[in-house]
């Protein structure tokens, strides 16, 4: 299994004139991971599939601003001892 | 031809009255990662490209043309009964000047629409990996228009949008698959 | 077809009751179309779509009938007078 998000540790310099976002982030989405869709993937009901954007849960990725977490940093930056 | 449906593909909805959000949403518009130049590269794409894959690609295109209806419903919507003052609180005075509350494709930063925005190689597989990477690029610009706004409404209009863009993203790789027929071809029954 | 412009209130909150129903269903059928396209043999699916197919065409005809045309161009029946031409178009609900 794999995330739909990857971290990173960017380089800090004591002259940087912003204070350090320490952690940062990109998406990873399923359909890098997919290759070719395999038949009968079970899927969501007709409403659920609207509101999600697919058919099929395997290919859901779901998204919130990763800089909205709790401490102003990126989320699950809280969980990281860099991130105070 | 096209059949025009009465209909917006998923139920937009905005709840906050934020004519600068519509500003930044017409990235989606008239950008060069926006809903036209997808619809427009993929639907022009399609005439050179082999008969397996033409399906794939006229049917995303055509869908694209169903997002372009739903993001100008957003600014539409955002910007329908603001006022003068308030379009340019919004950093739209220069819009305003030029087209009152008309809608125009240009980006969030004023440029306008060009077709150079878009190419068409000739090339199927040039060609599909600027598909796939069109639809990365959108669902990036997506991510940072959701990072903009706070308004639940909005967002989840965004969200379905962004998720659209790793579907097709994931066609696109396949229509790629089927061309280099290395594919172990299941049968299913 | 005598279908009308929603109103009342409770006419556009039916309105946007079925019309909702019928994003849902024809968004299984976008769905699997492009599925399809690039799987073509999976007769699951395609057994799937043209269930869709027929859920979509009946919803419809109710919704046509209590809101007017969802289609121009011959593939709606109209009332007199003509009622595609009619409010509210997508953008405006």
């Amino acid at each position: 299994m794999y995330t739909y998000r990857k971290y990173y540790e960017p380089y800090v310099s004591p002259l940087d004139p912003c204070p350090p976002m320490r952690v940062k982030s990109y998406e990873t989405p399923p359909q890098l991971y997919m290759g070719f869709q395999p038949p009968n993937l079970p899927q969501y009901h007709p409403r659920e599939a609207l509101k999600q954007g697919t058919l099929w849960p395997a290919l859901f990725a779901p998204y919130t601003n990763p800089y909205k977490g709790p401490g102003g940093g990126v989320d699950g930056g809280g969980e990281n001892p860099d991130n105070g | 031809m096209w059949v025009y449906e009465k209909k917006l593909q998923y139920p937009v909805r905005v709840n906050q009255c934020d004519p600068r959000m519509a500003k930044f949403l017409m990235e989606q518009y008239g950008g060069a990662d926006g809903e036209l130049a997808a619809a427009l590269r993929y639907l022009n794409q399609r005439y050179t490209l082999p008969d397996r894959v033409i399906g794939i690609v006229n049917d995303i295109g055509t869908e694209e043309l169903a997002h372009l209806e739903m993001i100008a419903t957003m600014v539409y919507k955002l910007t329908k009964d603001a006022t003068a003052e308030q379009m340019m609180e919004a950093g739209l005075g220069d819009h305003y000047a030029d087209h009152d509350k008309a809608l125009f494709f240009h980006n969030a930063a004023g440029h306008p629409f060009t077709a150079e925005y878009f190419q068409a190689k000739g090339d199927p597989i040039a060609d599909l990996y600027e598909d796939v990477a069109a639809e990365e690029k959108a669902r990036a610009t997506y991510q940072w228009l959701i990072n903009m706004t706070d308004d639940p409404d909005l967002q989840d209009g965004l969200q379905f949008l962004r998720e659209r863009e790793v579907v097709h993203s994931q066609r696109f790789r396949e229509a790629v698959e089927i061309l280099k027929e290395e594919r172990d071809r299941k049968k299913f029954f | 077809m005598a279908g009308r412009t929603p109103i009342t209130d409770e006419q556009k909150e039916m309105y946007f009751r079925m019309m909702e129903e019928i994003q849902a269903v024809d968004f299984v059928l976008v769905e699997l179309n492009l599925y399809l396209d690039t799987h073509p043999d999976d007769q699951q699916a395609v057994q799937q779509y043209n269930e869709y197919v027929q859920r979509s065409a009946a919803l419809k005809n109710r919704f046509q009938s209590m809101f007017g045309p969802l289609y121009g161009f011959g593939n709606s029946y109209s009332a007199s007078p003509f009622s595609w031409k009619e409010a509210p178009w997508p953008w405006q609900v």
